[in-house]
């Protein structure tokens, strides 16, 4: 449902993405590993239209959605986590869940899925009045995969969703991103440097270095790959 | 002394004014405007020649120059932000200090450089009586000012906190590369920001203006820096604070008056604003953002 073709992407005169192409198919959660810096978040951007690509093409759904603004691209179906959540911090809980639904129009529909999301998240019906930025780094978290789906996505971007958090928190953001994907068949594309947690849960995964995609393979695959337990498994 | 009271009232309700549209710019672009009291100034003279050339109407003159000030706002918006986005802050600010000079000079070659005033023939028509309440005499264009005022503030209020293009002025105001990754149209939201920032100076241009009858090119100047300071009094980012410090402002000046001190009143309200910084350097309301949020 989501390809990139040959993408190349600048910061300045810096080459942040070389030659990346990645599809990612309906109903599936497909991880994009690396280091820091490997231009991981550069692809989310990319995707998402924050950033525009030099070369290549990005079609969702079979519409070219490269050099097109967000709010093009979120209307298509596509919802990002950000990156350290990038909750608006003296905004409530709510208000917080309705910035997420900003391009839809069907009233009833969000407060529909204003309901859903206090049943899939506890903390956001305990929460929903308070300002965002009193909540713990790991209720964040929750509020802002919250929002996501308040766009009604069929693809969720997460740009590394467990950082920062107390294991605990990990463990129920994948446990929500497994329980989104099953349930709702809303595929992700899943950014992480927690590289166990991520293949656990995808289907498959691609590995970035320095902007270039040098690894691609089904999760179970790269799981055992020597190298892969090597550089980002902590397998010794 | 009462009666000092409402005409501090009333000159500090305008200062309000327009420190809130100064608020409101800053809150959610992040940018200093000088060209604040020039907004005011063409609001006061669009005011003016609706009253002179139309009708002898308040509320005519007040709804025009909203138009007017909105559409004057959204291209002070486009020359002096929306270009120089990625450009330093100083940038911009010196755009609108060039915007001003030049409505400055713009207002000399349309009216002159004298000062002009509404002639009292149409001024009695916009029926200014008085009445008096225990031995206080209170005018009827104060009660109108006073009235405008607290409309304009409710209204702001309401349309901030209230609805949904409050909502997303306030998310832009707080992270604005997250709005947009929401799909909000931020240039829309900035442009709007500033258009509603000068329609509330523009107003208080229209209510000063016939309230002391005078208006002249640089009547904008005092004002504007008033603004900015009523402002930073307040907190800089508080739609609350901007109000509470704009009518304090305007309350100490007309006692400095009261007291003999008339020539110095503008020294009395600046010093005063100079004691609150030091002990409050974040000002009044500071660290309660424009931007704060509210359950519903």
């Amino acid at each position: 449902m989501l390809e990139l073709t040959d993408i190349d992407a600048y910061y300045g005169p810096i080459q942040a993405l070389k030659n990346v192409s990645l599809t990612v198919n309906r109903g599936e959660i497909v991880s994009l590993l690396g280091g820091n810096a490997c231009g991981k978040s550069t692809t989310m951007k990319t995707i998402l239209g924050l950033v525009k690509p030099r070369r290549g093409r990005i079609t969702f759904e079979g519409q070219r959605i490269d050099r097109r603004p967000p709010s093009v691209v979120v209307k298509a179906g596509i919802s990002p986590v950000l990156e350290a959540r990038r909750l608006f911090p003296y905004l409530t809980v709510l208000e917080n869940l309705r910035m997420g639904a900003y391009t839809r129009r069907d009233k009833k529909g969000i407060e529909q899925d204003i309901e859903r999301m206090y049943e899939l998240f506890p903390v956001v019906r305990e929460r929903y009045r308070q300002p965002a930025s009193t909540l713990s780094g790991g209720e964040q978290q929750m509020v802002a995969m919250a929002r996501a789906l308040m766009a009604r996505p069929k693809l969720l971007i997460m740009d590394e969703p467990s950082m920062g958090l107390s294991p605990l928190y990990v463990e129920k953001v994948f446990e929500i991103i497994e329980t989104v994907n099953r349930k709702e068949g809303v595929a992700i594309l899943l950014v992480e440097q927690n590289a166990n947690m991520a293949l656990s849960i995808a289907t498959r995964g691609y590995v970035l270095q320095t902007g270039e995609i040098v690894l691609k393979d089904t999760a179970e695959n790269l799981l055992s790959n020597p190298l892969m337990q090597k550089a980002y498994l902590g397998v010794a | 002394m009462f009666e000092q009271l409402i005409n501090g009232l009333t000159q500090g309700s305008v200062y309000a004014l327009l420190a809130l549209g100064f608020t409101l710019i800053f809150g959610t672009l992040r940018m200093v405007t000088f060209a604040h009291g020039e907004v005011y100034m063409v609001g006061a003279y669009v005011g003016f020649e609706i009253i002179r050339l139309l009708a002898p109407s308040f509320m005519l003159a007040i709804l025009v120059a909203l138009a007017a000030t909105a559409l004057l706002g959204v291209i002070i918006e486009i020359l002096s932000f929306h270009f120089l986005r990625d450009a330093p802050h100083v940038t911009s600010l010196l755009v609108t200090i060039g915007i001003s000079i030049l409505l400055i000079n713009l207002a000399q070659l349309i009216w002159g450089p004298e000062t002009k005033s509404i002639p009292y023939a149409l001024l009695d028509q916009l029926d200014y009586g008085e009445f008096e309440i225990w031995g206080v005499y209170i005018t009827y264009l104060q009660i109108a000012v006073l009235m405008v005022t607290v409309l304009l503030m409710t209204a702001l209020y309401l349309l901030i906190n209230k609805t949904k293009l409050g909502m997303v002025i306030r998310a832009t105001a707080q992270d604005y590369e997250a709005a947009y990754a929401m799909g909000v149209n931020v240039n829309v939201v900035f442009s709007m920001a500033f258009a509603i920032g000068s329609m509330l100076g523009g107003v208080a241009g229209v209510l000063i203006g016939v309230y002391y009858n005078l208006f002249y090119p640089t009547m904008g100047q005092l004002y504007g820096l008033k603004a900015f300071s009523a402002s930073v009094v307040g907190g800089l980012m508080s739609l609350p604070g901007s109000v509470v410090a704009g009518l304090l402002i305007g309350v100490i000046e007309t006692f400095a008056v009261e007291f003999g001190a008339s020539s110095l009143r503008h020294m009395i309200s600046f010093l005063f604003m100079i004691l609150i910084l030091l002990f409050r350097p974040s000002g009044l309301f500071g660290g309660k953002e424009l931007i704060q949020a509210r359950g519903d």
